[in-house]
């Protein structure tokens, strides 16, 4: 379905642009109807770089992004609002995705100028509905509140739920439950499971190797741009074959593992008589 | 037990707003032994950051409505923010959660540590050599003082600012969400460096709050669990996390996903709903509407008491 090919970023730095950083190099990857692949690296790994040229909020400098089979640089008009009818993005914080002056359900609202034009008044509110339960939200508690009422889990939520209402394909989610509580992150990974079983592809962004493989199918380990390693998920955490990888996973703090520092746990075990 | 660093009883503070007071802390009482990391783990506006802020400095908003903090047998005078001038970087110091913007971005690193410690009345040159030495043992060139915090990357600037509130060797350091904005491999690099500064005798007692267990889990002694402005359960590490009382705790520890387990093979469960408002905080638990167990009797308010040597927990379920 989405298919990258070789796709670089470069950008031009210094005081007049004399040097060239490279954000992305040579990345390419596919994702299929269903699947979600994540895009896991530290910071400047360029993982975000690549989820923006994806969303086409960020030019590519070489190579190509197709989308069944067109290349997405040349949209325009109405192919391009064609396009973004099948991918969408969500992003990391969902406080600032929401105009305060606002009720949360504008961001909702919005879409339906454009893509809806011919729907009334009642079955646009029963697709509104639908939506919403789709990401578990009660439409009663959510619709006519302003976003300071609603919760982080919840304008999360509801940012898929827009994202849903235009029966995308492919989903690009760039960090979005880094910025919630435990106990509400759980329910958008599981939402984002529920919704892959229904065949939609998620282009999973994150810094957190336990998030990333919850959920995933592909795993893509990327380091300064590039990609390391990548492979079916299981396979890359349970036998990490670059060193990069094999680090990266010794220092995800577990609960059922402890960090070791020259052989030594770092924390010593608690005394008898716990 | 171990002789006690910081001794809080019954600590209320609240914020003042144009609705009313939030309860933010309402009654917490612990205690943290001497060379004891303790972590402070709970979600967004449960009180771990209030906690903390208001053993150093109570901000504008803050209020101390009640309660005694005791530091080395010295009442602290949290509520007197001139006094607490006396305490602060020599006996109590903060890692703040902004420590990657705490620098004087106008000054050199070491032009500002020099200012730092003279408006404390302390010489510079006399703290030089300790100063070099901690440098190096956190991984820092001591070619850094010579820089602006700008040309120092998140995880330096992090460390430089684990350097400088230790310097003066405090009895208590609080590390406010240090790890929080960092790439793992840097995470580790700075916990690591807190069990050091604690194993070298730099600070007596520590405590780090963060949102994340399985943080904690790897360097602290006990960890306190909060919810909705009161302790829920205290315990030594392992047995809060293999063994937790609360169910609040239980329910947690059973949300984060860990590296290997697949949302296919195991399904993860959230809390449903989600804190109270602490604006007007209900009576009794405050965790009763989320909790699968809740019965009659958690209409009352359930106190924090021992169900084991060093193993409090707030549950009627629990005693």
């Amino acid at each position: 379905m989405l298919r990258l090919d070789h796709v670089s970023k470069s950008y031009r730095v210094g005081t007049f642009g004399g040097r060239e950083l490279a954000a992305v190099r040579d990345v390419s990857l596919e994702v299929a109807p269903g699947e979600v692949v994540s895009l896991i690296g530290e910071s400047g790994s360029g993982k975000s770089t690549i989820g923006r040229m994806i969303l086409r909020l960020t030019s590519v400098t070489s190579g190509s992004i197709t989308f069944d089979g067109t290349d997405i640089a040349g949209l325009a008009g109405s192919r391009l609002r064609g396009y973004y009818g099948n991918v969408q993005g969500v992003f990391q914080d969902p406080f600032s995705c929401y105009n305060p002056i606002f009720k949360a359900d504008r961001a909702l609202e919005l879409l339906r100028q454009p893509y809806f034009p011919d729907l009334d008044g009642r079955r646009w509110r029963a697709k509104l509905e639908r939506s919403l339960e789709a990401v578990r939200l009660d439409p009663g508690q959510v619709l006519g509140k302003y976003p300071h009422q609603l919760s982080g889990g919840q304008l999360q939520r509801m940012l898929v739920a827009r994202a849903l209402l235009l029966d995308i394909r492919l989903l690009v989610a760039d960090e979005i439950i880094s910025m919630l509580d435990a106990s509400t992150r759980i329910d958008v990974l599981n939402l984002l499971g529920d919704l892959k079983a229904r065949g939609l592809g998620i282009v999973f962004i994150t810094h957190d190797l336990s998030l990333g493989n919850y959920i995933s199918d592909t795993a893509v380990i990327l380091h300064r741009g590039e990609v390391v390693e990548t492979g079916p998920t299981g396979q890359v955490f349970d036998q990490p074959r670059h060193p990069y990888t094999r680090s990266l996973l010794a220092s995800v703090p577990q609960l059922h593992r402890k960090w070791e520092r020259n052989g030594h746990p770092v924390r010593q075990p608690a005394g008898e008589g716990d | 037990m171990s002789p006690v660093t910081l001794k809080v009883d019954n600590l209320q503070v609240w914020y003042r707003t144009l609705r009313g007071d939030v309860q933010a802390l309402d009654g917490v009482s612990f205690t943290v032994g001497d060379g004891e990391l303790v972590g402070l783990a709970g979600e967004s506006g449960c009180g771990k950051s209030t906690l903390g802020k208001s053993l150093i400095r109570l901000d504008g908003r803050m209020r101390h409505v009640g309660g005694t903090v005791e530091l080395d047998g010295k009442e602290l005078p949290i509520g007197d923010s001139e006094r607490m001038n006396g305490f602060r970087f020599k006996e109590v110091s903060i890692i703040p959660q902004y420590a990657m913007s705490a620098m004087n971005p106008t000054r050199r690193i070491g032009r500002m540590v020099a200012e730092l410690l003279e408006s404390r009345g302390v010489r510079f040159e006399g703290q030089l050599e300790e100063l070099l030495r901690r440098l190096e043992l956190v991984g820092l060139d001591p070619e850094v003082l010579e820089r602006y915090p700008i040309e120092l990357s998140g995880g330096m600037k992090q460390r430089m600012v684990m350097v400088i509130s230790t310097l003066l060797n405090p009895s208590l350091l609080v590390a406010d969400e240090v790890t929080s904005a960092l790439d793992v491999s840097n995470q580790k690099a700075v916990a690591e460096a807190l069990v050091d500064f604690r194993d070298r005798h730099y600070v007596k007692s520590t405590i780090i709050i963060t949102h994340d267990l399985s943080l904690v889990y790897q360097i602290a002694d006990s960890i306190i669990v909060m919810y909705a402005g009161k302790l829920a359960e205290k315990a030594p590490t392992d047995t809060l996390v293999h063994a937790p009382r609360h169910p609040y705790t239980r329910m947690l520890i059973g949300a984060l996903p860990e590296v290997g387990v697949r949302y296919d093979t195991k399904r993860l469960e959230g809390i449903p709903g989600s804190p109270p408002s602490l604006l007007d905080p209900p009576k009794g638990c405050r965790f009763r509407d989320r909790c699968p167990l809740a019965f009659d009797k958690c209409a009352e308010e359930p106190p924090f008491r021992e169900v084991a040597p060093d193993h409090a927990v707030a549950c009627w379920k629990a005693f």
